[in-house]
């Protein structure tokens, strides 16, 4: 509660610190305006026009209705990685065979690319939202099980020590010293799953759905719609960004202001 | 009265005996200073005084309510700051928040810690600082009992001279119980009732040296002519293996 006030006090702060981030955005909108004047409308329309559209689509129902099927799906499967990938890191960490026995299966899965998982899912689960989801827990489960098992191993016998000459009781101890040590671990990598989950949750719609914003973007491809696709990529990594630097930046740099 | 009451007690790692037959008594209001080469024992003597090793053979008997520890490296929590540190042992007696500020505030003041420090987080500490919020935490909780691991080792003369102020004026008072561990002979002197002299493989006691002159009114020249000697003693010259050869 107290860290909570603390991150709400510290946004306006925060917030004029992205200036500089700012800045950069426009400089990159400055050189894609460039690309606009130097190869035409139909490769890269010019911002003016991608944000026109985007304003269109998103008074536009049905692009709207899209843009929720796919935020349900992306967050349906980030939250399962989100529950499931903790609670087995954690598990895995504190047993020393469960962390040596799944380390060989997590690089398996880090290192099986995504596209991979659609087809096999596509086969499995035919085409519609199980595949999406399934292929989006795949791929950001392992990142969130990783900093779940790294929390867990690296956490330091002396602190424990000191603690129990303080005859310190069991759930203070949990709270006070393992659960602050963890959390930073766990917290980067939730943060990075749900970038993943983003990115793949749009792959497996392009691929394997008829609806969502993966959807959306296949079709504006299949009609050489350049500016609507655009203005979707536009809408996915605004999205992302509004998320991260949001809502996620300012707790995270709450919750690891104590690291070196 | 409470105690503490080492019997008959040894310890082992595998085939390597650490700890052989120790007896020793601390009695309530005493200090007594475990001196040893290092690598002999010592610490290991400490954690099972403490509680935090389980012991093998022979009896630790530790009749004293609360008890608190300073270890040479501060072991401080990272994600707490200073006062949040030096509370934790009385958040661990279930004391309230604004209990717990307050007496953390007090005697971090006392320590010569400055308000502008409250709210540092442990990396912005100089190890000098670090040491004194580590002292603060101990000292806080008003311990029966106080284990001390070579807490003055990494400190500079003046520093030392402080921390060991604020011990020693809390043995005047006769407000707590010392179990030291050290491998400066000065030191000892300055603090001690008792000293044993621990000689390593297999950790042993060879000798006990008493001091009857109250701490107070030990003077630097006392501590010298003590500590001089001390060095001349066999005992000492073999377990720290003086001699020149």
């Amino acid at each position: 509660m107290k860290s909570l006030l603390k991150i709400l006090r510290d946004f306006p702060a925060y917030l004029w610190s992205g200036w500089g981030a700012i800045a950069s955005i426009f400089l990159f909108i400055a050189v894609w305006d460039v690309g606009n004047q130097i190869y035409g409308d139909l490769i890269l329309p010019s911002p003016l026009e991608t944000f026109s559209t985007l304003w269109i689509l998103f008074s536009d129902n049905g692009f709207m209705e899209n843009l929720m099927i796919t935020l349900r799906r992306a967050m349906v499967g980030f939250g399962i990685s989100l529950v499931v990938g903790t609670a087995l890191g954690l598990l895995a960490g504190f047993f020393v065979t469960a962390s040596i026995v799944s380390r060989p299966i997590v690089t398996i899965l880090m290192g099986m690319p995504p596209i991979a998982w659609i087809v096999l899912a596509m086969i499995w689960f035919g085409m519609g939202d199980a595949t999406v989801e399934f292929t989006v827990v795949v791929a950001s489960l392992p990142i969130v099980f990783v900093g779940a098992l790294q929390g867990t191993k690296t956490l330091e016998d002396k602190f424990e020590e000191m603690a129990d000459i303080f005859k310190v009781p069991r759930t203070m101890k949990f709270f006070d010293i393992y659960l602050p040590h963890i959390f930073s671990y766990v917290f980067p990598a939730w943060v990075a799953a749900l970038g993943m989950a983003w990115k793949i949750v749009v792959m497996a719609e392009l691929l394997a759905t008829s609806d969502g914003l993966g959807a959306s973007l296949a079709m504006a491809r299949s009609q050489l719609d350049t500016a609507s696709a655009l203005a979707i990529v536009v809408a996915m990594v605004g999205l992302l960004m509004i998320a991260e630097y949001i809502f996620l930046e300012p707790i995270k740099r709450e919750v690891e202001k104590w690291r070196d | 009265m409470a105690r503490l009451k080492v019997e008959n007690l040894s310890f082992s790692f595998g085939y390597d005996t650490i700890l052989d037959n120790i007896n020793f008594e601390i009695n309530e209001g005493e200090v007594v200073s475990i001196v040893g080469p290092s690598g002999g024992g010592k610490t290991t003597l400490l954690r099972l005084c403490a509680g935090l090793l389980d012991r093998q053979d022979g009896d630790i008997d530790n009749s004293f309510e609360t008890q608190a520890i300073a270890f040479q490296d501060p072991r401080l929590l990272p994600w707490k700051n200073v006062i949040d540190n030096i509370a934790f042992g009385l958040k661990a007696m279930g004391l309230s928040s604004v209990e717990r500020e307050t007496k953390a505030k007090e005697i971090a003041l006392n320590f010569d810690l400055e308000e502008s420090d409250f709210a540092k987080f442990p990396k912005e500490l100089s190890g000098g600082m670090s040491q004194r919020v580590s002292f603060a935490r101990a000292l806080v909780t008003k311990p029966k009992l106080l284990f001390l691991d070579e807490p003055f080792s990494a400190l500079d003369i003046g520093l030392k001279r402080e921390l060991q102020d604020h011990v020693m004026e809390l043995i005047d008072n006769n407000e707590i119980t010392i179990f030291f561990i050290t491998h400066d002979i000065m030191e000892a002197i300055r603090l001690s009732d008792k000293i044993l002299l621990l000689a390593p493989d297999p950790g042993r006691i060879v000798k006990i040296f008493e001091f009857d002159v109250p701490q107070s009114q030990r003077d630097d020249e006392y501590v010298y002519s003590q500590t001089a000697k001390l060095l001349s003693d066999r005992e000492i010259i073999e377990t720290f293996e003086l001699e020149f050869k």
